[in-house]
């Protein structure tokens, strides 16, 4: 049982960041009232971007491979922002339907990262030469018990993701500004009564979304995945993180939980067929496993939605 | 018999109509395909023409994109249903590869002598159930525990990839290529005498086509000549509302979903079971997606999605020629997609249409009082005599510029 938690837990992290950042990135826009569903395409749209970077970089002689990364997640948080301009755009200022505009913006997402792949290597595949390599954090790894289930063999993208949940956190429940983005997906004529500009809020939620999407997208590259796949692309996380997102009841305490479990059931569909544990069920049950946890998980917890009133709702 | 009638109705300016705002985002969405082309160095113009040469240029190649349109017709045409209702299908991959796996396993197991036209019956209503099942599960779970229809369509489509992954090569695997599923023979396919004929004998144009074209006229009926298809668009337009005049909202969603769904299976069985007529493991069909933008650049009308379904049927079967000049193929898939988000964002067209519309309108209406010298309104004279009052008023005007 020790052996396999030592194996599963750490995996388990892995997968579970970049689906934090994702539904992460969702609350930030569903709490200002923007119904995002492309978080897919935003999260596929930064795992290319920091893989066509990384790759670029990497093969110019000399230069640091762990710079390159660093790079490469910068750009991918840009190149994403920039995508979720496109739907704060439509939804924000044209007022269009939130949920056809995010689709256009996956499949958009989806096109064009197969287009320019296609472009820069010919295949369609881009791998990079060296991810992030895992090693144990000092001085933490030595405790016993949560030492080697949390603290070693972890990647520093980890810590980062840790970083920037706890700061949304405080951000959105200790300050002023996060009490007005969540205003603004309440009820929006009541904050601008108050003098603030909903529009702005709005767009700051957005682009925030597509910030951390990005983010997201570039901690699959270069931890666990290292390659980016024309053909299976991020397999439908984003959409996973925007079920964690309904699951967590839009609270970021809620969304830290239902990646976890997410993430769990991740690990256990892709590792799955290496563990003895796990070596009698066939591939396509595990394959299946997180999508049908999915679907019960919503079931039990849809019902009561805590959902921002006015998300979806144009301003 | 209403020539000479002078109109009481004040007159207004034109509106745009939903065909110029879709025809607007295609052609905005061509150019920025041009951008595209000129971005990575090669001729816009030779990259459109061998894009339609490659769908258009001969019989074979007709047949190939009605082949191709079939899907895409099947799925725009479901995702319409559901969306007059409210509901955004974005399961239909997921609804194609049920009605798919269950049409090839059927293709391969049933006994052989079982007459051809009930074969087809057989097949075609299996397709029908597998996927309306497929659908009916979102339907309910949004009906009965307010899941999201768009989150759960995306598990079912991806639980549906895994039953196939499962069931391909546990009863339908080509022994010498290990990830596909054996052909069906062609007599177990909807291909057809009628389309050989047309289109030579390898053509992939099958009676797919015809149930498509007869389930638009359905979809039609149905949606606006029923009780049915007038409760779902009541459901869709206001739920509340629906649910005050006594319409059973839930059970209108799950119906309306089962129907989707059932149309998506259908484009699974042309799809497996007469376009391409092997399964491959491990590949989600993207027509379940295509669907959606096909659906809205038709407006979600039944007839829309026939005319958008073959639009994107040429887009699609011509990108392969693409390839031939240095252009990658995944081209037509960004324009469509960039189709889309003009399309999703088509107040901005709308607007402009409107407000160019408006603005000639206040020129006729100036020119007009010019020539009657204010003494009668656009309104009190027949369309004949405004047209030329309009002409009197603008040579009026031209000559009052000259003299200043």
């Amino acid at each position: 049982m020790w052996e396999l938690l030592i194996i599963i837990v750490p995996s388990a992290i892995a997968y579970t960041m970049p689906l934090l950042m994702g539904a992460l990135g969702g609350l930030y826009s569903e709490r200002s009232g923007v119904t995002n569903l492309c978080i897919e395409g935003l999260m596929l749209f930064g795992c290319f971007a920091s893989a066509a970077t990384i790759v670029k970089l990497q093969a110019i002689p000399g230069f640091s491979y762990n710079l390159a990364i660093v790079i490469g997640i910068v750009v991918a948080m840009l190149a994403s922002t920039l995508l979720a301009a496109l739907h704060a755009f439509a939804s924000i200022n044209l007022k269009a339907d939130q949920t056809i505009s995010g689709t256009a913006i996956n499949m958009l997402s989806t096109a064009l990262s197969l287009f320019l792949a296609q472009t820069i290597t010919g295949s369609g595949n881009i791998t990079v030469v060296r991810a992030v390599i895992r090693s144990d954090v000092p001085l933490l790894s030595k405790i016993p018990v949560i030492g080697p289930l949390f603290f070693s063999e972890s990647y520093w993208t980890t810590w980062i993701c840790i970083a920037v949940w706890i700061s949304s956190y405080f951000l959105l429940y200790k300050t002023s500004f996060g009490l007005r983005l969540r205003a603004c997906g309440e009820h929006p004529s009541a904050v601008a009564s108050a003098g603030v500009n909903v529009h702005k809020m709005r767009y700051i939620g957005v682009l925030t979304s597509g910030f951390l999407s990005g983010l997201g997208g570039a901690c699959i590259l270069v931890t666990y995945a290292g390659e980016y796949n024309a053909g299976a692309g991020i397999n439908g996380l984003g959409f996973l993180a925007i079920a964690a997102l309904i699951f967590g009841q839009w609270k970021p305490l809620g969304i830290l939980g239902s990646t976890a479990f997410f993430g769990l059931c991740m690990t256990i569909a892709n590792i799955g067929r290496i563990l003895p544990a796990f070596s009698g069920i066939p591939m396509a049950v595990l394959g299946a496993f997180p999508y049908v946890a999915t679907l019960i998980a919503l079931v039990f917890s849809s019902k009561k939605s805590a959902a921002p009133l006015a998300s979806g709702q144009p301003f | 018999m209403n020539k000479g009638k002078v109109i009481n109705k004040p007159l207004e300016a034109r509106k745009a109509s939903p065909l110029l705002v879709s025809v607007s985002a295609v052609i905005l969405g061509m150019l920025a395909g041009c951008i595209l082309i000129l971005v990575i160095g090669k001729n816009p113009i030779t990259g459109y023409s061998k894009l339609f040469m490659g769908a258009l240029s001969n019989k074979r190649k007709i047949g190939a994109t009605i082949g191709l349109s079939t899907q895409l017709i099947f799925a725009g045409l479901s995702f319409s249903f559901a969306y007059k209702t409210g509901l955004f299908n974005i399961g239909g991959s997921g609804q194609m590869l049920v009605g798919g796996i269950t049409c090839s396993l059927l293709a391969h197991m049933l006994p052989a002598g079982i007459p051809r036209p009930i074969y087809l019956v057989i097949i075609i209503l299996a397709a029908i159930l597998a996927g309306g099942l497929w659908g009916f599960i979102s339907g309910f779970l949004k009906a009965k525990f307010n899941v999201h229809e768009v989150v759960s369509c995306i598990m079912l489509n991806w639980i549906a990839y895994w039953i196939c992954y499962d069931f391909i090569p546990r009863f339908i695997i080509d022994p010498s290529i290990a990830v596909k599923s054996a052909p069906i023979a062609n007599e177990r396919t909807l291909r057809s005498g009628i389309f050989t004929a047309l289109f030579g004998k390898t053509t992939t144009a099958n009676l797919g086509f015809l149930l498509a074209i007869a389930a638009v006229v359905l979809i039609w009926f149905i949606l606006n000549k029923t009780t049915l298809g007038f409760n779902l668009k009541a459901v869709g337009a206001n739920r509340y509302c629906a649910e005050y005049a006594g319409i059973k909202v839930t059970k209108s969603i799950i119906i309306s979903m089962a129907i989707s769904g059932a149309l998506c299976g259908l484009a699974g069985l042309s799809f497996y079971c007469g376009y391409s007529n092997i399964m491959e493991m491990g590949k989600m069909p993207s027509e379940g997606f295509d669907g959606i933008a096909v659906s809205l650049l038709g407006n979600a009308t039944p007839v829309g999605s026939l005319v958008a379904g073959l639009f994107f049927g040429v887009l699609k079967n011509g990108k392969l020629s693409l390839a031939a000049i240095g252009i990658p193929t995944e081209l037509a898939d960004t324009i469509i997609a960039i189709i889309i988000y003009f399309a999703a964002t088509n107040v901005l067209f709308r607007n402009f249409w409107d407000g160019l519309f408006k603005k000639s309108f206040e020129r006729q209406e100036e020119y007009f009082s010019l020539a009657v010298k204010g003494e009668k309104t656009m309104d009190q004279v027949t369309p004949e005599e405004r047209k030329a009052l309009i002409k009197q008023g603008k040579e009026l005007a031209k000559a009052k510029k000259e003299v200043k």
